[in-house]
């Protein structure tokens, strides 16, 4: 197989997308100064600012990169800034107004987020914020990552496989190997835990899938002969027993839910080459449950937290990062891990998630929401309700949404190549589990501050 | 050319330096209504000089000397002196349009403070950001106490010097009168004007500014004796004569900013002028490689330090190097390798364009790596035998003291002398034609809203509120010398983190 590149394009929103700050002017006061500081902005704010008649709103906070200029130039001090309600109603406290805008950059333009002065943000964070990424320099070989020459593979296997391979004494192999597929990219596509998905964006998602080479976990309910094409890059994801005859015969990745694991030998009846997936929520008791599931011969796990990463349950959930670690080491411990293939999400939001992710301990990594954001969701859950959307989601065009898809997917892979490449990785699969490139906010802190005195905080 | 030489006057003058924009951003404003009769009993009443006649009228008021509401109640409170009701106080929108957690807008409008008048505001923050952790946790014991005022006074006594080579070889000493000198900026990534002014404050200041890896402009060659020669990943413009001139080579394997990256110079900054000094094509992004291709070991990293020392007998050498989970070795191995210096820059430094991702991810905030490599150093019983020097994310006096304490010999600063120069902190100098202010810029017009005496004269003023304000802690310690307080951490506290665990559901 040659080089594993994705193809990405510009492809313009369909929305203009809010910026974080709007331009407030007073006209009360003005000098009329002949050269108006409004002419001399660096990024021509005021000429390009409209009414943006979609969405009743003037465009300002698109084009201003608060710099300040006008607010300070102008002798009058008639021009202020404001954080713009609009931005900061995005998303959520987890999702937050920087993460939309970010992943909306990225579904248009395909390239890495890059940005000026420094990081600006706090020294840590909760979740996956508590950690950092390892790099290597002087004493262990580094990689060069996106501008390099070298080729960092992203592909993983999904599947069973044997922990040893047996041979008879004529040296000829006896053990009998499990399907298993290889996909490019340690990124599953799906659509969200919530929503109202039409067929638009189904073949968005089944398009990018075919194009990127992994696949997509689509609800089988909504599969019909016209995604046939697609089938290759389909995992049909049923949701009841009944539902199991009308599997399509060529379907060969199948998900189904914890309750109907019973049912894998129906599923696989006539269909040996059939990969299945069980899907099991993060929540107390969830490394036994994988244990019994491992030494039952599923081939692959998919775990699942809440679209803010969090376990299912009321008290105390574990964020993520910490589930995927328990339940990865304790297969580990059980020398078993590397039978079967585990599949981690809920709240994997930006590129940086997926690549923790595996450092925690999954396979691969599966996105719904995120992909969503890219077909400009701007998660108000509206549709939930029953109101429209405001962003008319479902009348996309679906090469227009693969092509988003593609491009954020794009960025993603290029972001794992810099952060594997500062580590001097070649392989993603060898990042699973690899918590030695990790640096966790509370074990540095310990060792390095153990000789100051603490005083209790505010 | 005429070389410049250090300033016989010591510390170097602080001149009053007010920002080169009409109207400096300030924290409140002051609303004049129509009321106004000009009567100006508000001109007569305030002491910072808010209120100015123009001819018969009270121009509109110069808000950012103003101090807010902590004037209420005073006898010089102009919105209640006016016998009109004319005036009205209200905190400025836009302060929350600017600045981030690491530099909130309180501390790049104290940082303009300084830059403008060469000591710490009374109302304005100095000390400290808003990042949560790290720096912004740590006290210095007598914070916590009631602190007695200070009147910001420079003390002979107290020496703020330090020696740049400990290693006792036959090479010349090199010793800076400020604990602190200039990181890498490249000739690309700022104006070559800011260049200059970098050069000239530390050389006033008897310390060094570098060159970062996008060459050595001529313009640079009188100040070469407080220069440091960059050479890094991408080899931009590092020539034998470049690397003869310098007192310090310094060798670049990581920036905090993105470590295990190489430089980003986005093509729009990519000028003519940049293009014909890192012999590129003008418009092409140039991205360095990482890490060198000739090092992937320590003996390979001794060769190229051995390299340098051929070339330049006299020269010291520095290290540059990020902060991953395996510093320690790096360091250590970077003193068995040669090295006079190690300059370990933390991951919040940066001026041009980095991946989101690198800056936010990879590798340690500084002060975790700086007692980590410290006592590292220590027990490996080369502490005394080598510099350590600590950057990325260096803001205030506070911060050098601290990271001092922490471990370090002395800091590299960066960004802080580009807020001097009033920089926002928009995180724009990438792409396009850069900052918008002028500062990280290579684009002639924008480069031209900087005068290199008025930004030189800002960075030697921030220079000189750092040194009273580093005078007046060690006094307070009771300290004769900055070089007493290397990896005194009995002098720190440490605010924990108010755990929420207990209260989520």
């Amino acid at each position: 197989m040659g080089k594993y590149h994705i193809e990405t394009k510009q492809v313009p929103p369909r929305f203009l997308p809010p910026g974080p700050y709007c331009v407030i002017a007073k006209e009360e006061g003005c000098l009329g100064c002949k050269y108006c500081v409004k002419k001399a902005c660096p990024y021509g704010v005021y000429e390009k600012k409209g009414f943006d008649i979609k969405e009743l709103r003037e465009t300002s906070s698109y084009y201003c990169h608060h710099c300040l200029f006008c607010v300070e130039s102008c002798p009058a001090g008639l021009i202020s800034l404001m954080p713009n309600p609009e931005y900061q109603r995005l998303g959520d406290g987890y999702w937050t107004p920087e993460i939309i805008t970010s992943l909306w950059r990225q579904a248009e333009t395909g390239k890495i987020p890059v940005s000026g002065a420094g990081y600006g943000g706090p020294f840590v964070g909760e979740g996956f914020d508590e950690m950092w990424t390892d790099m290597s320099e002087i004493v262990r070989p580094t990689r060069d990552g996106i501008h390099g020459r070298e080729y960092i593979s992203t592909a993983v296997e999904l599947g069973r496989k044997p922990l040893a391979l047996e041979f008879d004494p004529d040296k000829k192999m006896v053990s009998q190997i499990p399907p298993f597929v290889e996909i490019s990219l340690p990124v599953l596509l799906s659509l969200p835990s919530w929503g109202r998905w039409d067929r638009n964006v189904l073949f968005s998602l089944a398009k990018a899938a075919a194009k990127l080479n992994t696949l997509f976990i689509m609800p089988l309910k909504e599969f019909d002969s016209t995604f046939l094409s697609f089938i290759d890059h389909l995992m049909l994801s049923v949701e009841t027993k009944e539902a199991i005859r009308s599997i399509p015969a060529q379907a060969q990745f199948i998900e189904i839910p914890l309750d109907l694991v019973s049912e894998i030998d129906v599923v696989r009846q006539g269909h040996s080459e059939r990969i299945i997936s069980v899907k099991v929520p993060f929540g107390p008791g969830v490394e036994k449950t994988c244990l019994d599931l491992v030494q039952n011969g599923v081939p692959i796990i998919h775990l699942f937290a809440d679209e803010h990463g969090r376990e299912m349950v009321e008290l105390r959930p574990r964020f993520i990062k910490d589930a995927i670690q328990d339940v990865h080491f304790s297969l580990v411990e059980q020398g078993v891990r590397d039978q079967v293939t585990l599949l981690a999400s809920g709240g994997i939001a930006m590129a940086e998630h997926m690549g923790k992710t595996i450092i925690c301990g999954a396979d691969a990594v599966v996105v719904g929401q995120a992909l969503m954001v890219a077909l400009e969701c701007r998660l108000c859950k509206e549709c939930e309700k029953g109101l429209p959307c405001p962003v008319e989601i479902n009348a996309i065009d679906s090469e227009w949404g693969a092509q988003r898809i593609i491009n954020l997917m794009g960025s993603w892979h290029s972001q794992l190549l810099e952060v594997m490449g500062a580590m001097g990785m070649r392989d993603v699969r060898r990042l699973r589990g690899e918590l030695g490139r990790a640096i966790f906010y509370r074990d540095v802190i310990k060792e390095s501050f153990a000789n100051i005195k603490k005083v209790s905080g505010e | 050319m005429k070389e410049c030489n250090k300033t016989e006057k010591w510390p170097p003058e602080v001149k009053q330096t007010p920002s080169r924009f009409r109207r400096p951003l300030s924290k409140y404003k002051i609303i004049r209504n129509e009321n106004c009769d000009n009567c100006g009993i508000c001109v007569d009443v305030c002491p910072y000089g808010v209120h100015k006649f123009v001819g018969k009228k009270v121009q509109s008021p110069n808000e950012h000397y103003c101090i807010g509401f902590a004037c209420q109640g005073t006898d010089h409170y102009c919105i209640d002196k006016c016998p009109q009701n004319a005036l009205s106080l209200v905190q400025n929108p836009t302060m929350e349009a600017l600045g981030d957690h690491r530099w909130p807008a309180d501390l790049i409008l104290g940082t303009w403070y300084q830059a403008e008048y060469g000591r710490p505001p009374a109302h304005l923050e100095y000390k400290i950001g808003d990042s949560g952790d790290g720096f912004d946790r740590l006290r210095f014991n007598f914070e916590l106490d009631n602190q007695t005022p200070t009147s910001w006074e420079i003390d002979p006594e107290i020496s703020t010097s330090i020696e740049l080579n400990r290693r006792g070889d036959n090479r010349p000493q090199v010793t800076i009168s400020v604990p602190w000198y200039g990181g890498g900026m490249s000739f690309g990534s700022i104006s070559l004007t800011v260049m200059l002014a970098r050069a000239k404050a530390c050389a006033a200041w008897n310390t060094f500014t570098c060159t970062g890896e996008g060459g050595y402009p001529d313009e640079l060659v009188p100040y070469k004796d407080y220069i440091i020669t960059q050479i890094a990943t991408g080899l931009f413009g590092v020539r034998e004569e470049t690397i003869k001139r310098a007192r310090i080579v310094e060798f670049k394997y990581a920036q905090g900013a993105k470590p295990g990256l190489g430089g980003h110079l986005l093509g729009d900054k990519v000028t003519p002028a940049v293009a014909r000094m890192r012999q590129s094509i003008p418009g092409m992004s140039l991205f360095s490689p990482f890490p060198f291709h000739s090092v992937y070991s320590v003996e390979d990293h001794k060769k190229h330090i051995d390299w340098v020392k051929e070339i330049n007998p006299k020269a010291l050498i520095a290290v540059k190097v990020s902060t991953p989970n395996d510093v320690d070795m790096v360091a250590i191995g970077s003193y068995y390798a040669g090295a006079h210096i190690i300059f370990l820059d933390g991951s919040y430094g940066g001026t041009g364009a980095a991946p989101d991702i690198a800056k936010k991810n990879i590798a340690m905030p500084i002060e975790l790596a700086v007692p980590k490599v410290h006592r590292f150093l220590v027990e490996e019983g080369v502490r005394d035998k080598v510099v350590l020097m600590a950057g990325g994310g260096i803001r205030t006096a506070y911060d050098i003291a601290k990271i001092i304490a922490l471990g370090a010999d002395g800091v590299v600063t960066g960004t802080s002398e580009l807020v001097a120069l009033e920089c926002t902190r928009c995180h724009n100098c990438e792409s396009g034609k850069g900052c918008p202010r002028g500062i990280a810029t290579t684009d002639p017009r924008l480069s031209a809203m900087v005068k290199l005496d008025w930004a030189a004269q800002r960075i030697s003023n921030l220079f000189y509120s750092w040194y009273l304000q580093l005078i007046d802690i060690l006094k307070r310690l009771g300290m004769k010398s900055v070089k007493e307080l290397v990896g005194r951490t009995d002098c720190l506290v440490y605010i924990e983190r108010y755990e929420k665990e207990n209260e989520k559901k």
